[in-house]
């Protein structure tokens, strides 16, 4: 795409968006308009898809509601987003965890990893760049 | 300043706007400038002669090398005549802003060139629905029957068949401008423009304004993007 249209989408996209992964479990705020009033749902669920880029850039989330599969998908810079937050990191090796929806119960649940772990591995990532570059 | 504006179509996004989202076309204003003015007196009209581009010397004609050279410009590349705003004066050579011309909200009519589309059948040039794919049909795309019999036994004037299509001047009407960038000189139009990337534009104050139903127009959309 042209770089140009990519610096202004910029503009138009939030940039208070906590950083997330598919695998991850998110709880997305919405506003919803009802008539006059504005109040806010919440959709708790593990992230399986991250695509697009720019304003067009979107993630869908996932869960089991009265045993049915619900997905739904949030432009990132959805201006009915109220707020995201992250409520579990989850170890997968995908990008698009699509495998899911074939899957139930205890089998379609995803690996949690701890903050520390990610930090950890953040460190020895690092350390390890930082041996090859003093190679 | 002037009633419109030379531009570049750079390609089109969609930005989110309130609770809405926009489809929006991105143009890029490169710096234009006044070349010449025209004058009541000795051309009957009042306007504005605006350039952009970059256009070599030696590519110049010599009599148009001259009033650049005269309004202390270099060679441009396009030039296109637009009105003037009530009670305003240029100078030639000086250079006019896309924010000096247009505002949010504002109502414009983008002219372009469209796309070239070659020798194109009645289906894409006129939206002829053709006719069924399968089921046995073996005449899929054509126009089918161009007029009756005898009576009148000739084709009627302007029937609609296939010929070239595109490559035309098109202006659409009553945009709205949904953003401006003073420092990228860009300006955000909603929907669609004719044209490929890369090609002029001219933007211009809308026409639509001069009646009724623009007027409600304009003041609905104002009122929308004065909101954030």
């Amino acid at each position: 795409m042209n770089a140009l249209i990519r610096e202004i989408e910029e503009k138009y996209v939030p940039n208070d968006i906590p950083e997330f992964r598919p695998g991850d479990t998110v709880r997305v705020h919405v506003k919803v308009k009802e008539r006059n009033k504005e109040r806010i749902q919440v959709f708790e669920g593990v992230v399986i898809r991250v695509k697009g880029s720019g304003t067009g850039k979107t993630f869908t989330v996932r869960k089991v509601s009265y045993g049915v599969g619900i997905e739904r998908i949030f432009p990132f810079a959805c201006p009915s987003i109220d707020k995201i937050e992250v409520v579990k990191r989850g170890k997968v090796r995908r990008a698009k965890l699509y495998y899911l929806r074939e899957l139930k119960g205890k089998a379609a649940k995803i690996r949690e990893i701890k903050e520390w772990e990610i930090m950890k591995r953040a460190k020895e990532s690092e350390a390890a760049k930082r041996e090859k570059e003093n190679k | 300043m002037p009633k419109g504006i030379l531009g570049k179509k750079v390609g089109m996004t969609r930005v989110f706007i309130g609770d809405r989202e926009i489809p929006v076309t991105v143009i890029q204003i490169e710096p234009n400038y006044v070349v010449g003015l025209r004058t009541k007196e000795r051309d009957g009209y009042d306007a504005v002669i605006l350039g952009m581009g970059k256009r070599k010397k030696k590519r110049t004609p010599k009599p148009l090398l001259a009033i650049f050279e005269k309004a202390g410009l270099e060679p441009l590349k396009y030039l296109r005549e637009f009105e003037l705003k009530e009670g305003e004066q240029l100078e030639p050579g000086q250079e006019v802003k896309i924010e000096d011309v247009f505002e949010k909200g504002d109502l414009i009519d983008v002219t372009g060139k469209s796309k070239g589309r070659g020798f194109a059948s009645a289906m894409k040039r006129w939206d002829f629905s053709g006719f069924p794919k399968s089921h046995g049909a073996r005449y899929h795309r054509a126009i089918g029957s161009i007029g009756a019999c005898a009576d009148p036994g000739r084709v009627w004037k302007n029937k609609r068949m296939p010929g070239h299509y595109g490559n035309e001047t098109v202006t659409v009407l009553g945009l709205e401008v949904v953003d401006i960038i003073p420092e990228k000189s860009v300006i955000l139009i909603k929907g669609s423009v004719p044209g490929a990337p890369n090609s002029l534009l001219e933007l211009r104050d809308s026409v639509i304004k001069q009646r009724k139903k623009g007027q409600r127009k304009l003041q609905k959309v104002k009122e929308l993007y004065a909101a954030q």
